[in-house]
């Protein structure tokens, strides 16, 4: 495997523009000759179906739910940055660059992010042009509010629903596409493997959710738009349905998989309340603009409140420790979710926690005092109304509780300038690629990545790769690398299904369903291989997790069969491929050896429990590549070149 | 907690259907409807009892409008402003009964048990759902200035997550408030303007064919709306209605 990061010449700030004046175009004759396929319909799948669609490409593209709207995009709630400079407050596409890069402590590539913040201000000309209606101000003209990681006002918002809206206006461009007939949408379809030809991506196999059918699609480009993997950990705050199979089969289909170990950790999430819970909910991070984030300054008033003795509101100002504030003064509470996550942990770690020992306080009372309870909940009401009706709470009233949970992957597809994988003609998108975060993703910044790629980067690079393409003809979806695609997936499908006929016939003792092991996987994972990391756990995570995948084989039992509607199933094959990208997630943590902002190894911390980079060592992408299953992968190193900014190191303080 | 739940079966679209009943003990009050279904499932998988209760769900609080189940006669359950992940055990009493069945609406067709199909939805969507624009050549986003109340207003007719509560609710399977919300959402904004005349029209138009029904005014749907919608947004899609049947300027 070699990885060409495609990277083209010139200054940073002339390369995308330099990239389009000498990229191959397609005469708009020619481009309804050709077919892509699109996998998925968040806002990276969605915006890119909808663009090449206008464009007049034929387009296809699948979604596991039932509509196209229901993408988990549409959960995200804060914002959507953008270098508009709308606010007069100093920022520029230069600062939203540095900010990223910094954000990502160093490990993202120069020219992608500086790509990305050039292109953040034709977003959200976009979206307003679809009619998303974003907040305003009086005057009429758009709003913006802070996130983590920036001393600036960059943040685009519709109240809390701003995935949504982005979603929707991704959705109604594509509805557009659908009704015009240049996009042809498939509704409860899952992608089960890539079909490669000659080395090209050429095709999919789909399985219809409904019937069980298997279904072939032949085209001369694919594009990935499947989302992250934080399932992985079961409880995260990804929707139960998203899931990293699509990804996955790609990667063993040859495609590099880089940086599996930079995970997020959302440091604002509903804490975990009991075993049958089935995800974390997520508090925006926009909500740390006017909460401040706290616990007991005395151990024994910690001690108290777990032991429902005392109220939060009952201790007095001075007996609070704000530790953001204390920590880190420049920006407070407004620290990178990294940061903030781990802060929490070492103050429930230290026995400071309160609820269950494993949450801190947000609370809101001092901007209840200055902005008065209405301005308060016009700002975040809908957050406040869903925070009552899970935890039973008034966040009006007394402070809300809580904790890290598992929010997104910085990891994914490796991919080059073009945003294409290591198998040519195969491209990815949004979270699912790895390209624009390093290890820490800043607020607001997935929305601004996942609909750049889809509206303003693969329109221009997937033409680059398209021109030849059309002296290829119609990709026939009947040739021998179909035929063997479909058979394995089938033959992967009848693996899980004839176990779980003998052990019925075993009877119900030793039986044991998919939910089972994925909250085991996810309880292994999140113990020894989540905030903090350490030789040791990660030597103990990787036993475990095998013995978890024996004993999944052994005695997992899915009811019903194939060729039906069935969940169950469906959930199986996706921890198949879990039980894999956990290795891979460890041994890439493992191997990287220091600590970078989602990654922490705790053997690799400064004095004051900062993370320790080794940019000597580690400062290159990791791209792994498949070698069979229970095989170890190889590792490729994409070194990061910083030609433009000055490596530092990441302070907050 | 413990409950007697009466579960609507039904293996496929063409299968007859009926309630299935199963008790189920030892239920935190804390635990959403959905988990107390997941409890439910993986006691009829371990005991083989039955096939697990098929119903639809993915981002477990309350945005992607996937889940919907009709409960004790309400869609979404009791409680307001909510969709039936964000429902918890503590709304019920202990010993309740609970019936359980799925949107029931001639557009929905039942898939399997409680699991329909609303890609009815989508097609009145397509049918012109949206402001027709491509990717790129479009004004800065500040040069359309917006009031602030119509803003706001275009955001909460657009708050509308497609569940079909509305559609569920009626008792004629209206989908008056969801064609009413879109409409509104663009009606309110500048941008919608140009195609706002066509629009309604297409809408109405597919939503007729598609077989839901006519609105009599009960306003069951406002009701019932996990994002409380109001029911002024079917008065503005009548008005515009009328408007573009009497509007010369349309095609």
């Amino acid at each position: 495997m070699k990885l060409d990061s495609k990277i083209p010449a010139g200054p940073l700030a002339e390369k995308w523009t330099n990239y389009k004046a000498s990229q191959k175009l397609v005469n708009p004759a020619n481009k309804r000759k050709l077919d892509i396929i699109v996998v998925g319909t968040g806002l990276a799948g969605a915006s890119a179906a909808a663009s090449l669609g206008a464009m007049g490409f034929n387009v296809d593209i699948f979604c596991i739910q039932d509509s196209p709207r229901r993408a988990h995009s549409i959960a995200a709630q804060g914002g959507i940055n953008a270098a508009k400079n709308y606010q007069n407050d100093g920022d520029s596409v230069e600062r939203l660059f540095r900010d990223t890069i910094k954000g990502g402590d160093y490990r993202a590539r120069e020219a992608n992010v500086y790509r990305l913040a050039e292109v953040s201000g034709a977003i959200i000309d976009q979206c307003v042009a679809q009619g998303v209606p974003f907040a305003r101000d009086y005057g009429g003209l758009l709003d913006n509010r802070s996130f983590g990681g920036a001393q600036v006002s960059r943040t685009f918002y519709a109240k809390g629903q701003t995935g949504q809206q982005l979603l929707l206006g991704a959705y109604g461009a594509l509805s557009r596409e659908i009704a015009r007939g240049t996009v042809k949408l498939h509704t409860r379809c899952e992608m089960m493997d890539l079909v490669v030809v000659d080395g090209r991506a050429r095709g999919i196999i789909v399985r219809n959710l409904v019937t069980g059918d298997l279904e072939r699609y032949a085209a001369h480009a694919v594009v990935l738009a499947t989302g992250g993997y934080g399932n992985l950990y079961y409880l995260s705050t990804n929707a139960m349905n998203s899931n990293g199979s699509a990804a996955w089969v790609c990667h063993r289909k040859g495609a590099a998989f880089a940086n599996p170990c930079y995970v997020q950790i959302h440091p604002t999430c509903i804490p975990v309340h009991g075993d049958y819970q089935s995800k974390l909910t997520l508090m925006s991070e926009s909500l740390r603009n006017d909460g401040r984030i706290w616990v007991p300054k005395k151990k024994e008033d910690a001690e108290s409140i777990r032991a429902g003795k005392l109220k939060p509101t009952e201790i007095p100002e001075e007996n609070r420790d704000y530790y953001l504030e204390r920590r880190y003064p420049a920006f407070g509470n407004l620290v990178p979710r990294d940061v903030a996550s781990r802060a929490a942990k070492e103050r429930c770690d230290a026995g400071y926690g309160v609820g269950t020992g494993f949450a801190v306080y947000l609370d809101f009372a001092d901007a209840i005092q200055r902005l008065g309870k209405d301005v308060v909940e016009q700002k975040y009401g809908n957050l406040f109304q869903m925070y009552q009706k899970i935890t039973d709470e008034n966040p009006y009233e007394t402070p809300m509780m809580i904790y890290p949970a598992i929010h997104y992957t910085m990891g994914g597809l490796w991919v080059d300038y073009e945003l294409q994988t290591t198998i040519s003609g195969l491209f990815a998108a949004g979270e699912a690629n790895f390209s624009d975060h390093g290890a820490n993703r800043l607020g607001a910044s997935a929305l601004m990545q996942g609909l750049a790629d889809g509206y303003f980067v693969l329109p221009y690079t997937m033409q680059n790769y398209l021109a030849d393409q059309i002296y290829v003809g119609k990709i026939s979806a009947t040739t021998p690398e179909f035929d063997a695609a479909e058979a394995a997936v089938k033959q992967r499908i009848e693996n899980l299904m004839k176990n779980s006929a003998l052990r019925q016939a075993q009877g119900p003792a030793s039986l044991k369903t998919v939910d089972h092991f994925h909250k085991a996987l996810g309880k292994i994972m999140w113990e020894y291989c989540g905030m903090a990391r350490h030789t040791e756990s990660l030597t103990k995570a990787k036993k475990l997790v095998s013995e978890l995948e024996n004993e999944f084989w052994k005695s997992v039992f899915i009811p019903g069969n194939a060729n039906e509607f069935n969940p169950e199933l469906e959930k199986a094959y996706r921890l198949e491929d879990y039980f894999e990208l956990a290795q891979l997630v460890i041994d890439d943590a493992m191997h990287r050896e220091e600590s970078c902002g989602g990654h922490f190894r705790t053997e690799h911390q400064t004095q004051d429990g900062e993370t320790l980079r080794d940019d000597e060592r580690f400062m290159y992408v990791a791209a792994w590549e498949y070698q069979g299953h229970g095989q170890p992968e190889t590792m490729e190193k994409e070194p990061l070149v910083y030609e433009h900014i000055q490596i530092a190191k990441r302070n907050y303080k | 907690m413990k409950f007697t739940l009466h579960i609507w079966r039904q293996e496929n679209a063409r299968a007859k259907g009926h309630f299935e009943t199963y008790p189920l003990e030892g239920i935190s009050p804390d635990c959403s409807f959905l988990e107390m279904l997941d409890i439910l499932n993986e006691q009829l998988i371990n005991d083989h009892i039955a096939h697990p209760v098929c119903f639809d769900n993915d981002c477990r609080e309350g945005i992607c409008g996937m889940c919907g189940l009709y409960i004790n006669g309400r869609p979404h359950g009791n409680d307001d402003g909510i969709t039936t992940c964000q429902l918890h055990m503590r709304k019920f009493h202990d010993g309740d009964d609970i019936w359980i069945e799925p949107w029931r609406a001639k557009p929905f067709p039942v898939i399997r048990d409680l699991v329909v199909d609303r890609s009815a939805f989508d097609k009145i969507i397509q049918a012109g759902g949206y402001i027709s624009t491509t990717t790129g050549g479009v004004p800065d986003a500040n040069t359309i200035p917006i009031p602030k109340h119509k803003a706001d207003m275009a955001m909460d007719a657009a708050s509308c997550i497609g569940c079909g509560a509305c559609v569920a609710a009626c008792k004629n399977a209206s989908a008056m408030l969801f064609v009413g919300a879109k409409v509104s959402h663009l009606a309110l904004l500048p941008q919608g303007q140009i195609e706002a005349a066509d629009r309604v029209h297409k809408m109405v138009c597919k939503m007729d064919e598609l077989g839901f029904g006519s609105c009599t005014n009960t306003y069951a749907c406002e009701a019932e709306c996990p994002k409380l919608i109001k029911r002024q947004n079917i008065s503005r899609l009548n008005r515009q209605w009328i408007g573009a049947l009497f509007g010369r300027d349309r095609k």
